[in-house]
């Protein structure tokens, strides 16, 4: 698999959008190339050249391309945006949008990483060594549309929003997370290792998030089921079911009608 | 002003009978003339390639407060969907709600120079003439709507129609408006009762008056006045299978109704976007739904005073947007998307719901037929006219795609075939199977610039080439004798415009705009006597009802209409 590694050799002073980041544009370009691609500080275009040492090349297509960031990139928006194959790594801090609307391939980062992380995602893994912003895997501001598919790892803290419109595929948390989980939510499914919040979906109509730990306040829509004893991300304990939301429009399938389901664990 | 020579396309102009012949087309000052009249004219060389008068839209959502409630409730809608701006264009966005800037480039380009804003709520009316002034290039008017107006609604119950007459003449003034809409008649009030009209009969709660008689006597009225453009009317119960009776009863109403102006029009009613309003069955699903085009378009061919527009479904993710807010309530139910609504105090309402007309589904390929069945089904095409009720069935930059469905067979029976999942389905359910017409060239003309001008009253200006007109001409890279083999050349060429003409000056020129115009908006001064009674109860209203008063309702003033082009008609005899 051929191998390109960036490794920043300055900050910008506002940000830069580097959507240019993926393996499908980085495959079959070699270093020189990549580095003449764009992104935009402001309402300047720059190259990636202007901001990264580049070394290696990419691959013939994306699924042979890995991308590697050595680096701090926390002040780097859109990095791994609509990638569909091959994999990316990021050694450090990245900001918003990380795998925004991603259709396949990997994204790890080692590091934290800003707001709107996987937002709109329809396929692929996206693991985050580290602590994710708010609104991590939801829709785009307006669009009903939130992650559709594939995964969403991350091993620290999420924050607020998270899951907003989310139709599909599976957010993990595995530490505490803010405010609003899964808003809208209309399938798929979220799990949180640690503590919860506040308004943990509400005006959901479908999908299941599961939380370990302690919700705060839960919604008023909600109503407890029953108990059983499941096993969640290879974790085995006892839950309680709650569905909901009740103040939401309650869909039909084969005659039964569908709610969200909230599992907490004893 | 510099004179334009276009020499050596072919030349399609129903007006003059010209079709498909190359005859040279000049401009000088402004305006067409003989080529043998101008001196030292630019030569445009249109060899190969089509040229036409300049489009006109009849129908279209392109200004005005729910256009903008459309583009801020949806910035999705704007999302990898903007273009940098170069040389003389500046940024451009969206695909459904384009920005003001888009909708001008976008008709340029498609080669049109004059656009009718179909909807102006009338107390917002300032908010739309603010976006048309914002729109450059291409002309434009805008149509307030009247069918579920207090005053329309409480003159028109005592059939009162001089006095209708006089508050529209009145409010044309007040709104620079360019004629008469009716949205939903009655329907659009009956909401604020929980109710709707679904027939012509049904009683508009309080105001005791039928659809019937609003659509009467808004025909009465305009013609009344002489207005150019006749009643543009959106019928009752929109959208809904089995609403075909209710289009034939509208469509009645009009019968025997003779036109009275002096622009040239010939017909009376303009029912907009025949296609969502000529359903059959009880449902939408596959084994009731059916299409009925073929019976409102033969009752349109049996009369000579009716035209109307397609309102193609485009297939497209778009945003629907109306006056008709219980439709739109009832669409955001069905579809459970966000839903914008707002009552617009005394005069109408309106809604606003993105849409997915899914190619997947059977309803929205049925839709897609049905349009442009209404378009094939036509014997005299000029009175249909092509739209897409932008955005309502699609997105405006959807038209040169709807001419290419129209003008080949072969690119209807692939989308039959290869792009709509129950596509044998919709030949059965719909009529789309049995057409292999193909609009011409020529006809294209007639329904996409003859027409709608003639029904606009404007055929003294736009929609051909005889001298004397407006020098507004397009020149399209679409050569008639050697690119019928690709249907995909049709939708092509018609986005691509190679140049546009617009008012004398060149706008588009090898398909690149250089030029943002001389855009002027056009509305209606009617005369009508003193009228002491309409004008008590205008003033009345205000006191007793209005939000606002008199002085902040006005449309008036350079930052309104900055440059107006005004249509005097004279109704005090
Ligand atoms: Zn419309």
């Amino acid at each position: 698999m051929a191998k390109v590694i960036l490794t920043p050799n300055q900050t910008p002073t506002l940000f830069l959008e580097a959507e240019n980041i993926t393996p499908d544009v980085f495959a079959g370009k070699d270093a020189a190339e990549i580095a003449a691609l764009h992104g935009f500080v402001g309402k300047t275009t720059v190259t990636l050249g202007d901001y990264f040492t580049i070394e290696g090349a990419g691959g013939q297509t994306a699924a042979d391309t890995t991308v590697v960031i050595n680096g701090d990139v926390s002040r780097v928006k859109y990095i791994g945006m609509k990638m569909s194959a091959g994999e990316l790594i990021v050694n450090g801090n990245a900001d918003m949008y990380v795998g925004g609307w991603m259709t396949g391939g990997k994204i790890t980062v080692n590091g934290d990483i800003e707001a709107f992380a996987g937002l709109g995602m329809t396929g692929g893994e996206l693991i985050v060594n580290g602590n994710a912003g708010n609104y991590l895997g939801a829709a785009y501001r307006g669009d009903w549309r939130g992650m559709q598919g594939g995964e969403i790892r991350v091993s620290g803290n999420a924050g607020s929003d998270v899951g907003t419109f989310m139709r599909g595929g599976t957010i993990v948390v595995g530490g505490n997370i803010d405010v609003h989980v899964g808003t809208h939510m209309e399938g798929g499914t979220i799990i949180v290792k640690g503590d919860a919040k506040t308004r943990v979906g509400g005006q959901m109509v479908k999908g299941t998030i599961y939380v370990y730990g302690d919700i705060d306040v839960m919604m008023p829509g909600f109503q407890y089921r029953n108990d059983s004893d499941l096993e969640v991300d290879g974790d085995k304990g006892r839950f309680a079911l709650y569905e909901g939301d009740m103040g939401e429009r309650h869909p039909k399938k084969k005659g039964e009608v569908i709610y969200g389901q909230l599992y907490m664990k004893y | 002003m510099t004179d334009y020579l276009i020499k050596n396309g072919f030349v399609f102009d129903p007006v003059q009978g010209i079709n498909g012949d190359k005859v040279d087309v000049a401009i000088k000052d402004g305006k067409i003339v003989d080529a043998g009249d101008v001196t030292n004219p630019t030569i445009i060389d249109a060899t190969g390639m089509t040229v036409m008068a300049a489009a006109v839209d009849i129908h279209a959502h392109v200004a005005g407060p729910k256009v903008n409630m459309g583009r801020n409730f949806r910035p999705e809608d704007k999302l990898f969907n903007c273009t940098a701006g170069s040389g003389m264009k500046r940024m451009e966005g969206g695909f459904s709600v384009p920005t003001v800037l888009r909708t001008a480039y976008l008709y340029a380009r498609m080669g049109f120079g004059f656009s009718m804003e179909a909807a102006m709520p009338p107390l917002y009316a300032r908010h739309t003439h603010e976006e048309i002034r914002d729109t450059p290039i291409i002309d434009q008017g805008a149509l307030p709507v009247f069918g579920n107006n207090w005053f329309v609604l409480e003159y028109l119950k005592e059939n009162e129609i001089e006095n209708t007459a006089a508050y529209i003449a009145w409010l044309l003034n007040q709104t620079k408006g360019f004629g008469v809409k009716c949205v939903n008649p009655g329907g659009t009030e009956s909401w604020g009762w929980g109710l709707n009209c679904e027939t012509v009969d049904d009683v508009v709660p309080y105001f005791d008056v039928t659809p019937r008689q609003i659509v009467s006597g808004l025909i009465e009225a305009n013609e009344y006045l002489g207005l150019p453009h006749c009643m543009h009317v959106h019928g009752n119960s929109l959208g809904e299978p089995g609403n075909y009776g209710i289009t034939l009863d509208t469509l009645k109403i009009a019968e025997g109704v003779k036109p009275q102006n002096d622009f040239g029009r010939e017909v009376v009613l303009h029912n907009t976007h025949l296609q969502f309003h000529c359903y059959g069955g009880e449902s939408y699903a596959s084994k009731s739904f059916e299409s009925k085009s073929k019976e409102v378009v033969n009752y349109i061919n049996s009369v000579d005073n009716i035209s109307y527009d397609l309102g193609v479904v485009t297939l497209d993710e778009t945003t629907t947007m109306t006056a008709d807010g219980p439709f739109e309530h009832h669409l955001s139910h069905m579809n459970n998307l966000k839903w914008a609504n707002t009552d617009v105090e005394l005069e109408t309402g309106s809604g606003i719901v993105p849409f997915i007309y899914n190619p997947k589904t059977f309803i929205a390929g049925a839709q897609w037929a049905i349009g442009l069945e209404c378009g094939l089904f036509i014997k005299d095409p000029m009175r249909a006219y092509i739209t897409t009720d932008a955005p309502n069935a699609g997105p405006l930059c959807r038209y040169p795609r709807v001419y290419k469905w129209l003008m080949s067979a072969k690119a209807r029976d692939d989308m039959l075939d290869n792009t709509l999942k129950y596509g044998d389905k919709i030949r059965e359910r719909c009529y789309i199977g049995e057409l292999d017409r193909e609009i011409s060239l020529y006809e294209l003309a007639m329904m996409t610039r003859a027409g709608p001008a003639k029904t606009l009253g404007l055929s003294h200006m736009f929609g051909s080439l005889k001298p004397g007109l407006e020098g507004d001409v397009a020149v399209y890279p679409y050569n008639p004798e050697t690119d019928t083999d690709d249907p995909e050349k049709i939708e092509y060429a018609f986005g691509n415009a190679a140049y546009l003409i617009k008012g004398g000056k060149l706008i588009v020129k090898e398909g690149e705009i250089v030029d943002m115009g001389n855009k002027r908006t056009f509305w209606v001064n009617a005369k009508v006597n003193e009228n002491p009674m309409v004008e008590r109860d205008i003033s009345e209203k205000f006191r007793r009802y209005y939000t606002v008063t008199q002085n902040n309702y006005t449309v008036e003033g350079p930052h309104f209409v900055p440059n107006p082009y005004v249509i005097e008609v004279d109704a005090t005899k």
